[in-house]
């Protein structure tokens, strides 16, 4: 009984009683959840576009930061160390393609995997050869993003508002309408779109698989580069980001492989749900429970919905 | 060349079964046993046999273990790391609760608590495939590893938060702690290893083997031909954990002495991937050339980078080298997908014909 209440009843009735924590809570949840979300989004890019599981979205994301705040530490001006970072991300993508996809087509799902996973090593390793292993501070105000703090008072409590949390979801929120409009308007946009229908149609009505794939890549890296300064703006820049990314795969679980707004739903999901496990359920485990949650609520998830939220039904045949 | 069949009749049901039916291999196969168990340690030197001979045979063992599970089972796992640590820390609980009994029956038992929640992680795997299985086993692997940290028990509420070896003596000799020889170790570990791989091998041609091949290969043909994936997937698990749990308790007793919860991390679950990886899904043999190939390699870089006497820092040959496996990962994948284990077969079969181009 006692065990019952500690799960079921006094959670609650804490969150009843102090709902300025709960909203805190919910918000700081909310916040997380929208950059993991962009994460997954880059996954689902890469999966939809050529069936490649893009283990390496992550580390794009800490390559993209220590790329920008390294060319802003040679003196190079902030808006000019973006576009270069740009640069860098559009060489990486066709580097990507021309080395690596384009030899191992048709391929097996897990050697592509694997694949992925090898350029991860090949990254992190380049990354800290170049820009060395110690975790730098985001150029947040060069780059003309707010850093103040607003109090919002309610429920007789306070709740604080980051305003570089508030850009983060502003901007997500921009990007991912952008990158609905590029997909359903723009001529790239629809070959994209056929290419992740049907690889083999695409072709025979001329478009180019290899153009599409470096296209895509570099869309991903693009959504790297700004996630990455998000999360830069709110910790630091440093390898140890590449974990917290692992938790988009979780994400990209609940959401489906293949659609964008289960990505969205699913890094809400499960951003909001593991800061409020935490706060209020996480004490009965010990603490730290944030650092499976995510994977064990996927895994609860799947077994009764194997193809995810959003996800296309998955049909085998013999 | 010299390995040829040609000549080599057989002649009863037995000898058209057996392991190796080529002499050549058999030959060759003793050779290496020979090499290995006596060679090595006669004439390695205490590092070499601590550094390098020691680690490799511990992590050709998980490799064996996963490869049951992804190579030969088709069911791809990133936690191999935290089911390496459910048998270290089992290992070690068992040791200091029942410190009469003898190590070695410890590390065989441990694996059966790997095993044990290795199936548990392992239900999934009956609704959820491929990709989504992978991350699913993600759950274990950072479940497990904060169970590592944060259950107190498992490590007897030491304050370091890592678990020790026992230091314990087989007919007198100190087999476990800091006073045993390396080659002492060496052999136990030796033994176990060829013990397992020799079992594996057997399972493998046997019945359960053909019904995870089959359920790789194609799991609803296999279903409706009367193959039961609970069976089949459960057994893989329940196998491949064990031989993990093995090898992870013999890397705590064996070889480290002393580890922490962040030594099973998912780092050591790639490692391990890698290895399955470059060997080649599905091939014995692989997994000891890609433990070979991955363990080794890093060791290889350094020692070069020292022996052509580039004054740079230990930190930026840890970055070069993480550089280089990555790129190796993928010229392996790009140049050929199934790995070491192919060329190998590739090699013999050229041998085979030598000196014609075809056979």
């Amino acid at each position: 009984m006692d065990l019952f209440n500690q799960f079921f009843v006094d959670p609650f009735v804490l969150m009843a009683d102090i709902p300025d924590l709960l909203l805190q809570t919910v918000w700081e949840g909310f916040v997380s959840g929208v950059l993991y979300a962009l994460i997954a989004l880059g996954f689902v890019l890469i999966y939809k576009a050529s069936g490649v599981f893009n283990f390496a979205q992550g580390i794009m994301v800490v390559f993209a930061a220590l790329a920008l705040v390294s060319l802003h530490e040679v003196g190079v001006p902030a808006w000019l160390a973006v576009i270069l970072t740009l640069g860098i991300m559009a060489l990486l993508a066709i580097g990507v393609e021309r080395i690596v996809l384009r030899k191992l087509v048709n391929q097996h799902d897990a050697i592509l995997l694997m694949a992925t996973i090898g350029l991860t090593l090949f990254l992190e390793g380049l990354g800290e050869t170049i820009f060395g292993g110690e975790p730098k501070s985001m150029i947040t105000e060069e780059l003309g993003l707010p850093t103040g703090v607003s109090d919002w008072e309610v429920f007789g409590g306070l709740v604080s508002f980051q305003h570089i949390d508030i850009a983060a979801v502003v901007i997500a929120v921009i990007m991912v309408a952008g990158l609905a409009l590029f997909f359903n308007y723009s001529r790239i946009g629809r070959a994209l779109r056929a290419v992740a229908d049907d690889h083999q149609a695409a072709l025979s009505v001329g478009i180019s698989l290899n153009q599409i794939w470096a296209i895509v890549w570099f869309a991903a890296g693009v959504v790297a580069l700004v996630t990455g300064i998000m999360w830069g703006a709110r910790s630091d820049v440093s390898f140890a980001l590449e974990v917290i990314a692992l938790k988009a795969l979780a994400v990209l679980i609940l959401g489906g492989f293949t659609s964008i707004p289960g990505a969205i739903v699913g890094g809400l999901i499960i951003g909001i749900g593991e800061k409020v496990f935490e706060v209020y359920w996480g004490a009965i485990f010990g603490g730290g429970v944030e650092a499976w949650f995510a994977y064990v609520l996927a895994l609860i998830f799947l077994l009764f919905r194997p193809q995810g939220l959003f996800g296309e039904k998955i049909i085998e045949r013999v | 060349m010299f390995y040829r069949e040609a000549g080599q009749f057989k002649t009863s049901y037995k000898s058209d079964s057996a392991i190796f039916p080529i002499l050549q291999d058999r030959v060759g196969l003793a050779i290496i046993i020979f090499v290995a168990a006596v060679v090595i340690p006669v004439f390695g030197n205490d590092l070499f046999l601590n550094s390098i001979m020691i680690p490799f045979l511990i992590f050709t063992l998980a490799t064996i273990g996963l490869n049951i599970l992804t190579g030969y089972c088709g069911q791809l796992s990133l936690g191999t790391g935290a089911f390496m640590g459910v048998g270290a820390y089992s290992c070690y609980k068992l040791a200091t609760i029942f410190p009469e009994v003898s190590i070695l029956i410890h590390i065989l038992l441990s694996g059966f608590f790997a095993a044990a929640v290795g199936v548990v992680f392992g239900l999934p795997s009956l609704r959820i495939k491929g990709l989504y299985l992978a991350i699913t086993t993600l759950a274990a692997q950072f479940f497990l590893e904060w169970a590592f940290v944060r259950v107190a028990w498992l490590y007897n509420y030491n304050d370091s938060g890592a678990i020790q070896n026992v230091p314990q003596k087989l007919f007198g000799i100190q087999i476990t702690g800091a006073a045993a020889e390396p080659v002492t170790r060496y052999m136990l570990v030796l033994g176990i290893v060829i013990m397992f791989t020799w079992l594996t091998s057997n399972v493998i041609r046997g019945r359960i083997g053909r019904s995870w091949m089959m359920i790789r290969d194609m799991d609803i043909a296999a279903e409706l031909m009367g193959i039961k994936p609970l069976n089949a997937k459960l057994s893989a698990f329940a196998m491949s954990s064990y031989l993990c749990g093995v090898s992870g308790a013999m890397l705590v007793f064996f070889w480290l002495g002393s580890v922490e919860a962040e030594s099973f991390s998912i780092n050591l679950s790639f490692q391990i991937l890698f290895m399955v990886i470059i060997g080649g899904m599905g091939s014995l043999i692989g997994c000891f050339m890609g433990a070979a190939f991955i363990f080794v390699l890093p060791l290889l870089i350094r020692a070069v980078t020292r022996g052509v006497g580039l004054d740079i820092s230990g930190a930026m040959i840890e970055h070069i080298s993480t550089m280089s496996i990555g790129a190796l990962i993928i010229f392996f994948l790009i140049v050929e997908p199934h790995g070491l284990a192919r060329l190998w077969q590739i090699a013999k079969e050229k041998l085979r014909n030598w000196p014609f181009p075809y056979g």
